[in-house]
């Protein structure tokens, strides 16, 4: 039996391997995706464009301008002189935020009365507006503090003081470099396991195959250990790119690292197959490899959290192994979350390749043409 | 003359015979429909409701280690906030226990002297803690308690007859989009990736598939010339395409009641540009790769997660390193994420629109031409 699986195996690398393109599309994007990606998809915001509209002399104004100038998030653009030119300039995207400081601003602060600054904001990409409206505001509490105390003036009556656990920076790095292990090792073993079964219908060869002594248990093995090995090597290499390049501290155990990749490869193997099986032509296989990992990908918590999402949404979550996947890498990778706290996680997953790796193997006798 | 008169009436019928081959094939093979129809459906329908950074009823652990009047009315602000759903608990071993658990995404904590540390000289500390490992969801928790923490001083101060003693407040307006919905930006975006995802798939495989059958090598002994090939493909998938375009956007104005401040014209011209380039990405690679599996391989990986993380739609392009800003310049859909938050949210701004507009017709160019060089009439 096992004699027959290996030779299935290793029929099915050279499938893969066999020519120059498949080998490259197998190795290169995914180094190169890794890289921009671990680069690119951050919500962290630096050198947000700014112009100050100042119409205010005063030393104040200029005090708290030099406090913008120097914060490392904005970076200013051309100033703005008259009121007109405030809307060209966020419509063009010419800067994200205009702070305007009216004339009557240090005027109101030297007679002790409070005195307000606005801040326009290009809403266009409302998270981004978000971030930018509450670095503005921390510069303006910093500044608040320095005025208080120089002034001689009470501080408020309280004030907070913040810390963040396991990513004391709050870079957004750090949550999405992690998540790029999951959704690159998620699209290599769809893209091998979906088309696997298609390629071989598409070609007729697939018939031949179950009418060879091997049982539909042993083609399931034989198409799902390939998907297996390329995942477990896709996922090490980026893990190791991970911690040595993007220099994400990896609290937690490997062990526990690699229970949640075997458990999720599994499940991601069994959902590919069962695609797979049903699929008549590589198009089929294909389209159902894209309408399963789109949705698998947003509905993860990869970019935007869970939580947000509409109840009934999150239920629908559920069924998605991604959704457990990422709990379990950003949880070991930097909260260094022992096994017992991933069973909550690990089991769904299971349950979920378990049933489509069967079904899978039901489809391989009792869907034909 | 009248040979070429004759040659131009073959050339059409040609043609005419191989879109309606092409529509035969995508009728037969429910998949194309599928993509062009359904797709956009069920990814709008996903992502519009499950795509939202807007944190919402945050669940937050409140510790009070000497409950009384001043506590109550601090944390009594976080009951009213609709951004926070407070859990009040005993100690902060269970409110560390609770965030380490990811039942609380932070901890707000007053220590037994808060009362008494308020009326002194030197204000009592609010104590809060946040898990930082959604680094994103975490800055904006912060925000919102600042916000909680600022009102409750205005209250604080107005019922004691005061007038709150800030020196400088902050007075934000936000355009656009002045209740900072999140749906109202994603969603346009969301449209730039389903028409990405519509072209290239499309159209990644139909050349390919016709190598891999064979039945190119039946097309090439024909009289039919390469570029009558080409536009067969791409003719039938257009109009699938822009079927596609036509449903997306009807269900982002009147499901998703997305603002749409510009013309559906502009919208429409704009989308026919970037579809072309899309199309002719697909076409491209289904070219170059001659082979489903690869052709496969690499419309995913080109056009999917690319439009997905390097146009815009998410992440913020201007805070990304210069080289990676320099790549999504080759991305066709961070042009077609421009135009459409801005056609949608602000207006026809024509002097944002011409010039990404402009970048989508070189790159619809470039990619139909290279793909019309890379397709010769050859076997290999």
């Amino acid at each position: 039996m096992w004699q027959r699986i290996f030779a299935l195996i290793k029929k099915e690398f050279l499938a893969l391997l066999k020519d120059k393109q498949s080998r490259f599309v197998l190795i290169g994007p995914p180094i190169i995706q890794l890289m921009v990606f671990g680069y690119a998809a951050s919500f962290d915001l630096n050198h947000v464009p700014f112009a100050v509209y100042n119409e205010d002399p005063g030393v104040a104004a200029r005090e708290l301008i030099a406090d913008f100038r120097g914060s490392p998030n904005f970076r200013e653009v051309a100033p703005i002189t008259r009121d007109g030119q405030i809307a060209p300039t966020i419509d063009d995207r010419r800067a994200l935020l205009v702070l305007h400081i009216g004339p009557q601003f240090t005027r109101e602060l030297l007679r002790g009365r409070p005195a307000s600054v606005q801040v326009i904001l290009d809403g266009r990409n409302s998270n981004t507006a978000l971030i930018a409206l509450n670095y503005a505001r921390e510069i303006i509490i910093r500044f608040n503090e320095r005025w208080a105390a120089e002034h001689g003036l009470s501080p408020p009556p309280a004030h907070l003081t913040m810390r963040a656990w396991f990513n004391p920076d709050l870079e957004s790095r750090w949550f999405i470099v992690p998540g790029i292990v999951g959704l690159l090792t998620l699209v290599v073993t769809m893209v091998v396991t979906a088309l696997s079964v298609a390629r071989e219908r598409e070609q007729g060869t697939f018939d031949q195959l179950l009418v060879t002594p091997m049982r539909p248990v042993e083609i399931l093995l034989g198409k799902a250990l390939p998907g297996l090995l390329i995942g477990l090597v896709e996922a090490t290499f980026i893990i190791v790119m991970a911690v040595l390049w993007f220099r994400i501290p990896l609290i937690g155990s490997l062990a526990a690292l690699y229970a949640g990749i075997a458990v999720f490869l599994l499940s991601a193997i069994g959902v590919g197959l069962m695609i797979s099986s049903i699929a008549v032509t590589q198009q089929q296989g294909l389209l159902g490899a894209f309408l399963f990992l789109v949705p698998a990908i947003i509905l993860s918590g990869f970019a935007t959290p869970i939580a947000n999402m509409p109840v009934i949404v999150q239920k629908l979550t559920l069924i998605n192994p991604m959704r457990y996947f990422m709990v379990i890498l950003r949880g070991v990778f930097l909260e260094g979350m022992p096994f017992p706290l991933l069973v909550p996680q690990l089991w769904p997953m299971a349950l979920i390749g378990v049933a489509t790796l069967a079904l899978a193997g039901w489809l391989f006798r009792h869907r034909m043409y | 003359m009248n040979t070429t008169m004759h040659a131009r009436g073959g050339a059409a019928m040609r043609l005419g015979g191989l879109v309606r081959k092409e529509f035969l094939q995508i009728l037969r093979d429910p998949s194309s429909i599928a993509i062009a129809f359904l797709l956009p459906v069920v990814l709008l329908l996903i992502f519009g409701y499950g795509v939202s950074l807007d944190a919402k009823h945050v669940p937050i652990a409140v510790v009070v280690d000497q409950p009384g009047a001043d506590t109550a009315s601090f944390t009594g602000a976080f009951y009213h906030s609709r951004y926070f759903t407070p859990h009040p608990l005993p100690d902060m071993a269970a409110a560390t226990h609770a965030l380490m658990a990811g039942r609380v995404e932070a901890i707000v904590r007053l220590r037994s002297d808060f009362a008494r540390q308020l009326r002194g000289n030197r204000g009592a500390p609010i104590q809060l803690i946040v898990n930082g490992v959604d680094a994103n969801s975490a800055r904006l928790i912060q925000g919102y308690v600042d916000g909680v923490w600022i009102g409750w001083l205005a209250q604080r101060a107005r019922s004691a007859g005061q007038v709150l003693d800030i020196p400088v407040q902050l007075e934000q307006r936000v355009w656009f989009n002045s209740e900072l919905r999140s749906r109202n930006y994603l969603v346009p975006g969301l449209i730039a990736v389903i028409m990405t995802l519509i072209g290239a798939l499309l159209t990644a495989m139909v050349v390919a598939r016709e190598w891999e059958r064979g039945t190119m090598e039946a097309l090439l002994v024909t009289p039919v010339a390469m570029r009558e090939i080409l536009l067969g493909k791409l003719i039938p998938y257009f109009l699938l395409g822009m079927g596609g375009m036509g449903l997306s956007v009807g269900m982002a104005v009147w499901l998703f009641q997305v603002p749409l401040r510009g013309s559906v014209t502009v919208l429409f011209a704009c989308a026919a540009l970037f579809l072309l380039a899309a199309l002719g990405m697909g076409l491209l690679i289904s070219i170059v790769a001659r082979n489903q599996f690869v052709a496969g391989q690499a419309a995913i990986i080109t056009t999917f997660l690319p439009a997905f993380i390097l146009s815009g739609f998410v992440f913020d392009i201007g805070s990304m390193p210069q080289v990676v800003q320099w790549i999504t310049h080759i991305v066709a859909a961070r042009y077609f994420v421009f135009i459409l938050q801005t056609v949608f949210l602000a207006g026809d701004l024509w002097h944002i629109i011409l010039p990404n507009a402009l970048a989508l017709i070189l790159m619809a160019a470039f990619f139909l031409g290279l793909a019309r060089r890379r397709a010769r009439k050859r076997l290999e």
